[in-house]
């Protein structure tokens, strides 16, 4: 199984480890990220002006080079995958959006959104599945209380993302479930962390984001993980005594190649 | 050849604003047959129609054509006022140049040019006219009720009360319905049971009123006047003549861990039960899924334990067939699922409540006796949170786009009941807009905020999240002071969405009644027939025609019943002569129109006939008029052009198809 991959700036910077125990994981589970040639940077917002293309058309690149190779496009940052997915909805249903970018490109084939964006957890969900990720783990992570967090971006908006239901997601506690630990369920496991306010109201970021943590300690959480570099930045912030860890960390770990994958 | 007169309405300025009704008569003046052309402010008024009769003396007229509204609305009338004048009723074609035309055209030389050509489609039809003759059906004097809540219950009562056998249908095992769930009614917060038991037991008692309870009805054949019912009457596995209503096989019965349906699944229920202390009938029925004499065959204690033998294991469904003049759909309502509103954690915690089992919870005989307690813990609750329109006015597809109409006014009850009885309890009630039409409505409304001290906030609630310690945390928006809010609260109440009952859909199936997108079956007309169905003889009364409160259903149910009793008083009603006819020369006895049927009207015999001198027997379609709607199926299907419909040709079809492309 051979998947497009676009890995995204933060995972070069920042979050390197977010990418390095995904890569280590996928192949411990038999499937390839082949990594998209000269990506760019997504823009890390989805542009919602609506009469400009520019800021959409690293994503447009992104999408027809998978749909050359004919693969699915997976992402691990929440927020290029949340742009990348929105483009891509663009690109089917808008037709002056899809008209223009595509007069631009000058594309050999038009692109309309043919490919199909997929998030890792998507993959471990609908293509490995979690029975057979279980099976695989051997490190199981028995005993660990973790809370699943979302933020917004993975599940909002809901008909475009569908990733999974936005009010009470389930597919971070199958996962977490399926690596032996037990998932924490507290209602604040979907709410905003503040995004890019912690830059020019850092205090309003870290009301947001200690409402989450003490949700998340009082039912019982010893640790949370998410799949999104700003919302572990800003989670951080709060400097609270409760770990806040990529899910692709703990995937390592239960899959015994999180030593070599930092390597 | 027909001497035709054509009239042109101008309905005021809807039509002779948008088409110009002067050009429309000269266009009509030169069409074939039409010996006589003119217009008129409104054709269907008294003078209007004088003029119609004056044209037919004057003329000698043969057939006429009226370029008006839709037929829907007026064609009754001019049938009539032909007839008055000597003209066969129908001779009389109506060309649709309202709806069709000027009400949805702002260009008047285009809506002109329409309307010409929709006249000449209708002259072009009348010139192969031919008068009919309508027949008599006769009216069965029985009237079949389905749904035995208030709405059923009442429109039963009406129409016994004025002599005519009455039938209600109810799927549970008691009538009552939703009204017997509630606690006390608004606006006078008199108790619900002690208005509406009074009333069970008159239907009850009633000599014209016969109660099947715990049946559905199953088939529906037949025309108004004389429908033919199946109706399923499930077996009770209690022998009702037996059964003294005692109660000791439910003290009894060791199953004891079913949902109670009447609780709204907050308290359980015996196997065999009956769901309410006033039932009626009193006698209990054996739920087979939860027995566990019918799960493993070992128990049989009701059986022991009934002093009257009442109890029958071996007693199986029964089908009844019943005639009716007239059918009435009572189905009513119940409230919306929840699961795509998690973000109000009614799924998730058991202190989110919905109106509805707020009901049972503050009544006397709910799960909690009447306590307003926490559901979670029993605790006693000092900070409540209701939330308005969940579901309701909901702009995306999770909810109902429509107001649920209840609401606003059973929140402010529910609000100022628990504030008089519990006085230190705080009540917050979030709304979008509180909507008290009606009555002593908003006067009602008011005495909850300014008397009773209820706080209102104008503000939709975002999020309901459980705490670790068991309150819940209610997050909204004040619109009116623009803040954000936090509140703690112990116990939160949804008004949620109410919707058809599901069992609607099959109903109208089987009656043939059109549904709207929301299942709310709909009306003949709006706002001049909102009690009738389009299909004649079944009726609507209550929330199966759209949200009602319980003095509004009490009065659509009477309406309903005036409706029926004026159908049932009848002797004879005249049929529609526009029915199927087969030519038998040209009819090969295929078959196929029998099977497309959807009225059972046609059935083959086999008949001698003399084929251009040629004597022989045939297989030929026969159409029973009585049955026949209609509807135009067979026409569609006969592979040799043999199935006619009366009225509406294949010949007079074409010749409008033929003049409006001309």
């Amino acid at each position: 199984m051979k998947f497009s991959y676009y890995p995204g700036c933060t995972l070069r910077n920042k979050a390197k480890d977010l990418d390095a125990y995904a890569r280590a994981s996928a192949k411990a589970l038999g499937f390839e990220l082949e990594e998209l040639s000269d990506w760019q940077c997504c823009g890390g917002v989805y542009p919602l002006g609506t009469d400009e293309i520019a800021s959409k058309l690293s994503s447009v690149r992104a999408l027809a080079q998978a749909d050359e190779k004919g693969q699915s496009l997976v992402t691990l940052c929440s927020a290029c995958h949340h742009v990348l997915k929105r483009v891509n909805d663009d690109m089917a249903n808008v037709e002056d959006i899809r008209t223009r970018a595509n007069n631009y490109m000058k594309l050999d084939k038009p692109y309309t959104g043919q490919t199909k964006v997929l998030h890792f957890l998507e993959v471990l969900r609908d293509e490995i599945g979690f029975d057979t990720l279980k099976e695989k783990v051997v490190n199981p992570l028995t005993g660990r209380k973790i809370g699943a967090y979302y933020g917004c971006l993975l599940l909002r908006p809901g008909k475009v993302m569908a990733f999974d239901d936005p009010e009470n997601p389930q597919i971070i506690e199958d996962f977490i479930q399926a690596l032996g630990a037990e998932p924490v369920v507290y209602p604040y496991r979907n709410e905003c962390c503040g995004g890019y306010i912690s830059l020019k109201e850092p205090d309003m970021a870290k009301n947001m984001c200690k409402t989450i943590e003490e949700s998340a300690k009082g039912f019982g959480a010893e640790a949370l993980i998410t799949a999104c570099p700003l919302c572990r930045y800003n989670l951080n912030k709060t400097q609270s005594d409760l770990p806040v860890y990529y899910f692709t960390e703990l995937l390592a770990e239960a899959l015994g190649v999180k030593e070599e994958a930092l390597k | 050849m027909q001497r035709i007169g054509v009239f042109v309405c101008h309905c005021g300025s809807n039509i002779a604003a948008t088409v110009d009704v002067k050009k429309v008569v000269e266009m009509a003046r030169m069409e074939p047959g039409v010996v006589f052309a003119d217009d008129y402010q409104y054709m269907c008024s008294e003078a209007g129609q004088a003029k119609i009769g004056a044209a037919i003396k004057e003329h000698n007229l043969t057939g006429i054509v009226v370029c008006s509204c839709s037929p829907r609305m007026h064609e009754t009338t001019f049938r009539s006022c032909a007839k008055r004048y000597g003209l066969n009723p129908y001779m009389v074609e109506i060309a649709n140049i309202r709806e069709h035309c000027s009400w949805i055209h702002k260009d008047m030389q285009e809506a002109t040019e329409k309307a010409v050509i929709l006249a000449r489609a209708a002259i072009a039809k009348v010139n192969l006219n031919a008068p009919l003759q309508a027949g008599e059906s006769r009216v069965t004097k029985r009237a079949l009720v389905i749904g035995g809540g208030i709405a059923g219950i009442q429109t039963a009562l009406d129409i016994a009360d004025a002599g005519y056998e009455v039938d209600i249908v109810e799927k549970t095992p008691s009538i009552g319905g939703r009204m017997s769930q509630l606690d006390k009614t608004f606006p006078t917060l008199d108790c619900s049971a002690c208005i509406l038991t009074p009333k069970m037991v008159d239907a009850a008692g009633h000599e014209k009123i016969k109660i099947y309870t715990y049946s559905e009805v199953e088939k529906v054949s037949g025309f108004v006047g004389d429908f033919t019912v199946d109706i399923r009457k499930k077996a009770r596995s209690v022998d009702a003549t037996k059964c003294t209503g005692c109660g000791v096989c439910q003290e009894k019965c060791p199953s004891k861990k079913t949902p109670s349906e009447f609780n709204r699944g907050l308290g359980n229920r015996s196997a065999i039960y009956t769901p309410f202390a006033q039932a009626i009938p009193n006698v209990p029925v054996i739920d087979r899924e939860a027995c566990i004499k019918f799960k493993t065959g070992k128990c049989g204690v009701c059986e022991k334990v009934c002093q009257a033998g009442a109890i029958d294991y071996a007693q199986q469904d029964e089908i009844i067939t019943e005639k009716y003049g007239a059918i009435v759909v009572a189905t009513g309502f119940d409230t919306i699922k929840l699961d795509k509103y998690d973000e109000y954690a009614y799924n998730q915690s058991k202190d989110v409540i919905t109106s509805l089992e707020l009901e049972r919870v503050m009544n006397a005989a709910g799960p909690t006796k009447g306590h307003l307690e926490r559901l979670s813990d029993g605790k006693a609750p000092k900070e409540i949170v209701f939330i308005q329109c969940v579901g309701s006015r909901c702009a995306d597809a999770r909810g109902k786009g429509y107001c649920s109409k209840i609401c606003c006014m059973y929140t402010a009850k529910h609000a100022m009941l628990i504030r008089d009885k519990y006085p230190d309890v705080n009540v917050t009630v979030f709304y979008i807009d509180v909507r008290t039409p009606g009555k002593n409505f908003d006067e009602f409304y008011r005495r909850a905020v300014e008397e009773y001290g209820v706080n209102y906030i104008k503000g939709q609630v975002g999020k309901v999240a459980p705490q670790p310690d068991g309150s819940l945390l209610v997050q909204a928006a004040d619109l009116l002071d623009n803040r954000q809010i936090k509140m703690k609260a112990d116990m939160v109440v949804l008004a949620t969405a109410i919707e058809p009952d599901p069992s609607v859909r099959g109903i109208a199936t089987m009656l043939t009644a059109s549904i709207d997108t929301n299942n709310f079956l709909t009306e003949a007309h709006p706002k001049l027939r909102p009690v009738e169905s389009p299909t004649a003889g079944v009726f609507l009364s209550g929330v199966c025609q759209g949200p009602k409160d319980i003095p509004e259903t009490v009065a659509q149910a009477g309406a309903a019943a005036v409706k029926v009793i004026g159908l049932l008083a009848k002797d004879k009603l005249t049929t529609n002569p526009c029915t199927a006819k087969p030519d038998e020369l040209l009819c090969n006895g295929c078959g196929n129109c029998a099977k497309v049927c959807p009225y059972g009207a046609i059935t083959y015999e086999v008949r001698q006939i003399n084929d251009h001198g040629i004597r022989e027997e045939r297989r030929l379609a026969t159409v029973n008029n009585a049955l026949c709607q209609g509807c135009g199926a067979c026409t569609v299907t006969c592979p040799s052009g043999a199935m006619d419909l009366q009225g509406f040709s294949n010949r007079q079809l074409i010749a409008e198809v033929d003049a409006i492309c001309r």
